[in-house]
């Protein structure tokens, strides 16, 4: 049978404010365990939450930025369950009436083409503490430091059909987030994560099969794996004649399987009700107008504005716009080298691979903007030369000095006196009566190729410094008189 | 030093007559001495009472001091006060000792009143007679074998009993004007927003409302000087400009619409309350006001619309007591779900499982819809009585409770009948207006309240009327004897 797929994403976004949601703790990563408390946070008995802010403009920024309907009422409900990480033994949710409704989200996909996602809502919450099970010898620690840390949960229609639709809508998720600034983005440590549901159904219906929920995903790779395994995992046992069980699964990224967190049957009742101590939020069109008008350029735009003013193509400016920091890289590069082609080729190029194969981000990358950009200069110029220009960025990857340090200390510069050249292609034709006869004797159209092993001659001779086309220009010219 | 008012203290202390430091180590002795017999306090904070009026004292000499600087008083032990335990009653709280002080309590502190001791209550403010303690029922000092109401009963017998001149309430359903209607005290609850609710260990957060309970109206306006105000701790404080309370309480009562609703005067009223509160309507009459009849027509929709809202915001309110961070843990857990049960099944009362079984009941799938939603448009219902209401009259008048304070252990295996003592003062949280208790008589030596409720944030009112009331009649003057035993020659004047 033919298996249709369908996933839905629940993406947790941690906004960027200074404090907490409800108190007015600092939000850090990596302090002391407990350090960045209130008692409200400690779900002290008489403490009171004090909604932040800033994290309601967060909100209706992302709202406005996905074309969404911002909600002027919206509502803090309760959820109730118990959990030693969570203090309260609520988290502080929203529940009938979410800050953002409906709203969208244009995908593009492998063919070129674009999808657009449903975007269902996009709620505010407090996030829970932690459970430390490691260091505390058959008992649990607990630390409080990201207790009542604002979330944003972006609910999704399950509108997606494969893994990869949902690692590109994580992406363009990722790239609006960090473009708008509500979030820092960073997934290693928990800034945005996701939980996919994920069914099957036999090609054609339009019934949804049981789902699983795969929960906290916290990387690209890992969403992609995790519901390709899921996947797997649903087909052969429909296939085996068995049934999905609805449960909630952890993807193990070491086994690279998925396995059963709990099942429905245990599943809590939350119980949610309005929250008492919280006023509902009400906001006016003025307020949503204003921060629609301050949005910044998003991604789209971004990618457009590639297009039409830097000359890139469709497919260029989508990759280069499809996170903030890449995007922002790469127009720092441009404005140094002034060149949107060859910058963006460097780019998608060689820092594309080198962070591949060092698995980092854009945001690790060694090689600053500037340092790319006066790299770049240096091909235009003609002082190195595309394989000269090669080395030099693995000096500055591996960050042993400036652009034209490197070029000086590997004699790098290129050879374009064209006196030299000249000696250097007289010569290696001299030495090289055998191949000289057969160039001759071969066909015109045969005689390009063979070009390439008196270059080859020649660049050695350079130790890789002479310019190829003058080379290039000369060998023809000069082999060619000799017909 | 008994009975003296909060007002007569203040006098004494700018006088020099005594100092604080003096008449807070009195206090503190007369507690120690007496209280037995009521159990009116969980804790006396002697150190930290003692350290207080020393401060007072400076103060006092410096001339920088309020009128209440240096003036002792008691909390409910529901409020949460910096380094001395904090009980709420409970056995989960036993051995809590919150590391801050709630909003009102330091007001009262800046003010430089001196806190002498954390007062009895309802275990988390469950309940109408404060038999619901971990600490042992209350005693009324009007008769040892009444209840003294609840659940700030600890407080209101303790200044009932001239331990302390002034003590702190809150008010969920009624626990400061019922208990003040049973022990012949002034207790307001101020309208919902008023009073922060920061620090106060919280029952039904949409409800609860803190207010103080005193001898007469005077001492509550000054204490409820200090304790009012925006807090920007507290969504639900609300920002409005706190007037003088005092301000008000001389101006006359020509002119005053007082509506009698006609569903406080039904059956399950004690006809001999009913007396004193007609002849307390008719004296307000005397002193210029108009009656008028109206009708609350919700008014007995509130018992069970309060008993699902309470109890569900309780049982979410509640869930932070785990046995995880702080207080009662059981002991030897096995694993976390024996941790859990067994923490909140032995460290629990039970008036307070049975609500947060109500509570989690009401709000769980399937039934939130039929109990909870429905309970809070009658709430909606409620709140449109009483503004049809105060647009035809600017007080409301009634019975605080159905009877006078009934015997100890009367009421405790029918937790439903306990639950219809609160029929008259449900209404005025349900719909978060300010109402509040003064003395109107006795009924066989048990004192009996009138109700004066208002409109939002019309405390000033209140006490102005409480206040004129109390300037021609004498029951808020009346001591219960020293020895606690029943009074039967107070019913004069009725």
């Amino acid at each position: 049978m033919t298996w249709e797929i369908v996933i839905g994403l629940e993406i947790h976004v941690q906004l960027a404010t200074k404090t907490k949601l409800f108190s007015g703790a600092k939000i850090g990563f990596g302090a002391a365990p407990n350090t960045q408390t209130t008692l409200v946070d400690l779900g002290m008995p008489g403490a009171l939450p004090v909604f932040n802010e800033a994290a309601l403009r967060m909100a209706v920024t992302f709202g406005t930025a996905i074309d969404a309907q911002v909600c002027k009422h919206s509502v803090f409900a309760r959820k109730n369950y118990f959990y030693p990480d969570s203090p309260k033994g609520y988290q502080t949710s929203q529940m009938d009436h979410p800050i953002v409704g409906l709203g969208h989200l244009d995908i593009q996909l492998d063919d070129g083409t674009t999808k657009r996602i449903g975007v269902t809502r996009a709620h505010l919450e407090e996030d829970a503490g932690k459970s430390l099970h490691q260091d505390y010898d058959g008992m649990t620690g607990i630390d409080l430091n990201r207790s009542s840390t604002p979330l944003l949960e972006i609910v999704s229609e399950p509108d997606m059909r494969s893994a990869k639709e949902a690692v590109a809508y994580m992406r363009k998720m990722h790239a609006i987030v960090t473009t708008i600034g509500i979030s820092d983005g960073n997934m290693a440590e928990g800034s945005m994560r996701c939980d996919a549901n994920v069914s099957l159904r036999p090609k054609g219906q339009e019934k949804l099969g049981t789902r699983t929920e795969l929960k906290n995903i916290n990387s690209f790779k890992f969403i992609e794996r995790a519901i390709n395994i899921e996947v797997e995992r649903q087909i052969d046992i429909l296939e085996d004649g068995g049934k999905i069980v609805q449960e909630t699964r952890l993807y193990d990224a070491d086994k690279n399987e998925t396995r059963p967190m709990r099942s429905k049957e245990e599943a809590n009742d939350y119980r949610y009700f309005p929250c008492p101590d919280l006023l509902p939020i009400e906001i006016d069109d003025a307020y949503i107008d204003a921060i629609r008008h301050s949005l910044p350029e998003l991604p789209d735009q971004r990618s457009a504005r590639f297009v039409s003013t830097l000359g890139l193509s469709e497919y260029d400016a989508a990759v280069l716009s499809a996170s903030r920091n890449l995007a922002d890289y790469f127009e720092a590069v441009v404005d140094v080298c002034d060149d949107a082609k060859l910058s963006a080729n460097w780019v998608m190029g060689e820092v594309a691979k080198y962070m591949n194969q060092n698995n980092i981000e854009i945001e690790q990358n060694p090689v600053s903007a500037s340092h790319l950009g006066q790299l770049i200069c240096r091909i235009k110029d003609d002082t190195i030369n595309g394989k000269g220009a090669k080395t030099v960025f693995d000096g500055l990857w591996n960050q042993t000095g400036e652009v034209d340090e490197i070029i000086a200390a590997r004699g790098l510069k290129q050879v374009n006196d064209v006196f030299a050249i000249d000696a250097m292609v007289d010569e290696v034709i001299a030495n090289n009566p055998k191949q000289v006869a057969q160039y001759l004797a071969a066909q015109e159209d045969k005689r390009g190729k063979m070009l390439g092993f008196f270059m080859g001659q020649v660049m050695k001779a350079s130790k890789g410094s002479a310019n190829p086309g003058q080379v290039n220009g000369l060998l023809a010219k000069k082999l060619n008189a000799l017909c | 030093m008994t009975s003296k008012t909060l007002v007569q203290i203040s006098k004494d202390l700018a006088a020099g007559t005594y100092s604080s430091l003096e008449i807070t180590q009195d206090t503190i002795a007369d507690i120690k001495n007496r209280d037995p017999i009521y159990n009116s306090f969980i804790s006396v904070s002697q150190e930290l009472a003692l350290a207080q009026a020393t401060a007072a004292d400076a103060r006092i000499k410096a001339g920088t001091a309020d009128i209440l600087t240096g003036v002792p008083f008691a909390h409910k032990d529901l409020f949460c006060t910096q380094g001395h335990t904090t009980t709420a009653a409970s056995k989960m709280l036993a051995n809590f000792v919150p590391p801050y002080e709630s909003t009102v309590g330091q007001r009262l502190l800046t003010a430089g009143a001196v806190c002498v001791g954390k007062t009895n209550l309802d275990e988390f403010a469950m309940g109408s007679s404060n038999e619901n303690s971990f600490f042992g029922a209350v005693k009324n000092p009007w008769d040892l074998n009444a209840v003294p109401g609840g659940s700030s009963g600890g407080s209101a017998a303790a200044v009932a009993a001239g331990l302390v001149p002034a003590a702190t309430g809150t008010d969920t359903g009624g626990s400061i004007r019922q208990p003040a209607s049973f022990c012949n005290l002034t207790g307001i609850k101020p309208t919902y927003g008023r009073v922060s609710r920061f620090g106060i260990i919280a029952y039904a957060s949409s409800l609860d409302q803190a207010g103080p309970m005193c001898q007469n109206a005077q001492d509550a306006a000054i204490m409820l000087n200090a304790m009012a105000g925006f807090d920007e701790q507290d969504s639900t404080s609300v920002k409005q400009p706190t007037p003088d309370f005092t301000a008000d309480l001389n101006l006359p009562l020509t002119g005053l619409k007082v509506g009698l609703p006609k569903e406080f005067f039904g059956t399950g009223l004690n006809p001999q309350v009913a007396q004193c509160i007609m002849a307390a309507v008719k004296e307000i009459e005397g002193l210029g006001a108009q009656i008028i009849d109206i009708s609350l027509p919700n008014l007995e929709r509130s018992i069970p619309a309060y008993y699902v809202i309470a109890p569900s915001e309780a049982s979410s309110n509640l869930s932070r007591f785990d046995g995880v961070r702080y207080g009662y843990r059981c002991d030897q857990p096995t694993d976390l779900m024996d941790l859990y049960c067994r923490t909140r099944a032995e460290g629990f009362g039970t008036e307070v499982k049975r609500r947060i079984m109500v509570g989690t009941y009401a709000l769980s799938e399937g039934y939130y819809d039929a109990y909870y939603v429905k309970a809070q448009r009658i709430r909606r219902m409620i709140k449109d009585d009483f503004n049809r209401a105060l647009s035809q009259v600017d007080v409301i008048m009634g019975p605080v409770a159905p009877t006078p304070a009934f015997d100890l252990g009367s009421n405790t295996k029918d937790p439903v009948a306990m639950y219809l003592e609160d029929i008259y003062t449900l209404s005025a949280n349900m719909a978060g207006i300010p109402a509040m208790s003064t003395p109107a008589g006795f009924v066989n030596g048990r004192p009996v309240g009138l109700h004066i409720m208002g409109n939002y944030f019309a405390e000033a009112k209140l006490l102005n009327i409480a206040h004129q009331y109390q300037q021609v009649t004498d029951w808020h003057l009346q001591k219960p004897s020293s020895n606690g035993l029943p009074v039967s020659n107070q019913e004069k004047g009725a």
